[in-house]
């Protein structure tokens, strides 16, 4: 059950990981290229900022690929961990809402009850324009 | 822009450079086959177009242009897709808002139960493959008016696919040159809407409106079957139509409920398709087809010119009538789709297939709710045209403004005139002062009472056909009047008098004895009217 429910958490990582070395095809297996790097960090807004941190990121992948080495022969996949439950359907009634104050509450700025947000997106800079650090 | 001599124009399914000193056009005779759609994130497998590729000959002008459409429609519930707070259009900021749609942690998607009715009843009237098995996944992205980071939806398996929409457009000069095609549905899904974004650029901010947030959408995808904006444009008209007789969507594009997204590639027909480039957030019937045709000739000239068309998202600005790259969709978009982890697999049942002794607040029949289908407007349509004789063009214009079929109706039941004698003043003349002063159905100072009344003295020969309009304007004008006593005031009434009519006809030759006999015999007629 257990073994169940973490290939399904790391399921998604799985069929990434399985991309990226047909990708990274020309470097040994197990190291992460600039270029992925630059992807992710422009995907999921971390920043690897440090050797450390990628080589961290290698040690991940790594011991999520040892869940490989289980045979999955003919085992139809999971749909998550809840996929016997049952789907609860509720009625459409108005039992939320009007809380503004609250909600706001939380907010860095407000303008007139609207939360405030930078204009649009802010792109990460590119990676040559970050500081330089060193990755074979 | 485009060169001032040369226009493409549309005909049927070839775009055609149409010279204006009205020289040579190149007739094709190719078809053109359908290919699906490559949508992001997953490859689809082109098919090659069922023709014998003939070689493009020098100087060859002719396009195919594909048009596939992402149509986004709000449904119409009470409450939320996955949360209890209020759908509402207009409301103070923020103010519909739960914990849930602000995205606090600890907070869990709840799903709601008519919305899940709707997207069934929509997926059956559209023909559609009901799956009974359906799965909500998470598609991640960065914006200020997501506040999870991800928007549930369902890629993998949604609610409905495989269906058809049949739609008619002209295909001649003529109104009533009208032809009815099918554009296939790949599929239906639900999915919540974002929050509103008010760019506020001068203090270089962007304000948030959550009230929007969570909302139950349909978005209904529509294969590249169509080729030209007004193609486009009725197809979308009638998915409008049907989701209001449904009641499953307001479908108001402006008030937001219908929100169209166009994809957009051009090919020479023969050859593979192009690179298609994606124009988002069409919101206006009135500037949909115009944008998809813009478009259109923007890709041919680019294309013509030797330059390559970029696999881009496009929006379309009104005023300057022409579409323009979007700043923030640089590059392919990754969504990371995956599994939403807090939501089973949605399943459905049928009459056969339904557990025993289960909660009926918890499980939804499909047959149940095909039982109950309201009628849709093709079937509306067919029934004017059967019942009153009336042509199709007639029965499309009818039900193509809001509040005109049953106001035809009302008139119908309680006037002894012919249908093709409502059916005409209902179209030309009611519509015709509706138009001119920009009311709607429900504005008119005239009621349907007193247009049957007015039909009763015209159907009686009580008043000629141009007195009977001039009545109209009158009653249009003043208000409480019965038309019965317009007439009398304005002494309209038609003389049923026979020995009185040829008194006055004599009168008349006499006063003029050089007009000849053709003349008489037409003052005769004439006054016998």
């Amino acid at each position: 059950m257990r073994a169940r429910a973490v290939r399904l958490g790391l399921r998604s990582w799985v069929g990434w990981r399985r991309g990226l070395t047909s990708k990274a095809d020309p470097q040994r297996s197990g190291s992460v290229t600039a270029e992925v790097i630059e992807h992710l960090e422009r995907l999921a807004l971390v920043d690897f900022g440090s050797q450390e941190a990628v080589a961290r990121l290698e040690k991940t992948i790594a011991f999520a690929d040892r869940l490989r080495a289980v045979d999955t022969d003919g085992v139809e996949p999971m749909e998550s961990v809840l996929e016997d439950r049952c789907l609860y359907l509720r009625s459409d009634n108005v039992v939320e809402g009007n809380c503004a104050e609250v909600l706001l509450q939380n907010a860095h700025r407000v303008v007139e009850e609207y939360f405030v947000a930078p204009p649009g997106n802010i792109s990460l800079p590119k990676q040559d324009e970050q500081e330089p650090f060193s990755h074979n | 822009m485009a060169a001032p001599v040369q226009r493409w124009s549309c005909v049927g399914k070839r775009w055609v450079l149409a010279y204006i000193d009205g020289g040579s056009r190149h007739g094709r005779g190719a078809a053109i086959g359908f290919t699906s759609r490559r949508k992001r994130g997953q490859s689809s497998v082109a098919q090659q177009p069922l023709v014998t590729a003939q070689k493009s000959r020098k100087g060859e002008h002719e396009w195919a242009a594909v048009v596939g459409l992402e149509i986004h429609a709000q449904i119409s519930s009470n409450s939320k897709l996955f949360s209890g707070s209020q759908v509402h259009f207009a409301a103070p900021p923020n103010s519909l808002v739960s914990f849930f749609d602000a995205s606090l942690p600890g907070t869990l998607p709840v799903l709601n139960r008519r919305c899940v009715e709707a997207a069934v009843m929509t997926g059956l009237a559209l023909n559609c493959r009901i799956n009974k098995k359906s799965l909500f996944d998470r598609k991640h992205y960065f914006y200020a008016d997501l506040p999870a980071g991800y928007q549930i939806t369902q890629q993998r398996l949604p609610i409905a696919v495989n269906g058809s929409l049949a739609y008619s457009v002209c295909v001649g000069k003529k109104p009533s040159q009208v032809s009815t095609k099918t554009v296939r549905i790949k599929q239906i899904q639900l999915e919540q809407d974002s929050g509103k974004s008010l760019h506020d650029e001068p203090r270089s901010q962007t304000l948030i409106d959550l009230n929007r947030a969570g909302v139950g959408l349909l978005e209904v995808v529509l294969e590249p079957d169509m080729s030209c904006g007004e193609e486009a444009a009725s197809a979308v008209r009638e998915l409008q139509l049907i989701l209001q007789a449904l009641g499953t969507s307001q479908a108001n594009m402006a008030e937001g409920q219908l929100r169209v997204d166009a994809n957009i590639s051009v090919h020479h027909p023969g050859e593979p398709l192009g690179v298609r480039t994606e124009v988002k957030n069409l919101n206006s019937a009135r500037f949909l087809a115009k944008a998809i045709d813009f478009e259109i000739e923007r890709q041919i000239h680019e294309l013509e010119n030797g330059r390559k068309i970029l696999n881009e998202t496009r929006s379309f600005d009104y005023k300057l009538g022409c579409t323009m790259p979007m700043r923030d969709k640089e590059g392919k978009q990754d969504y990371r789709f995956m599994p939403e982890p807090n939501l089973p697999p949605l399943l459905l049942h049928d009459t056969a297939s339904l557990p025993p002794g289960a909660d009926p607040q918890q499980v939804i029949n499909i047959d149940w709710i095909r039982e109950r289908l309201p009628e849709l407007p093709s079937e509306t349509r067919e029934k004017l045209i059967q019942q009153y004789g009336m042509l199709p063009e007639h029965s499309f214009a009818l039900l193509n403004e809001v509040g005109l079929l049953e106001f035809f109706q009302n008139v119908i039941k309680e006037t002894r005139a012919e249908p093709k004698k409502v059916t005409s003043w209902v179209l030309n003349i009611f519509l015709g002062f509706l138009k001119q002063q920009n009311l709607t159905v429900n504005e008119s100072p005239v009621t349907p009472s007193a247009l049957a009344e007015l039909l009763n003295l015209l159907d009686r020969k009580a008043i000629s056909s141009s007195a009977a309009k001039q009545v109209f304007e009158e009653l249009w004008r003043s208000k409480g009047k019965t038309p019965s006593q317009i007439v009398s005031e304005k002494k309209l009434e038609l003389m049923q008098d026979q020995e009185a009519l040829e008194r006055v006809c004599h009168t008349v030759m006499e006063g003029h004895p050089q007009v000849g006999v053709g003349g008489r015999r037409k003052a005769m007629h004439f006054s016998a009217c």
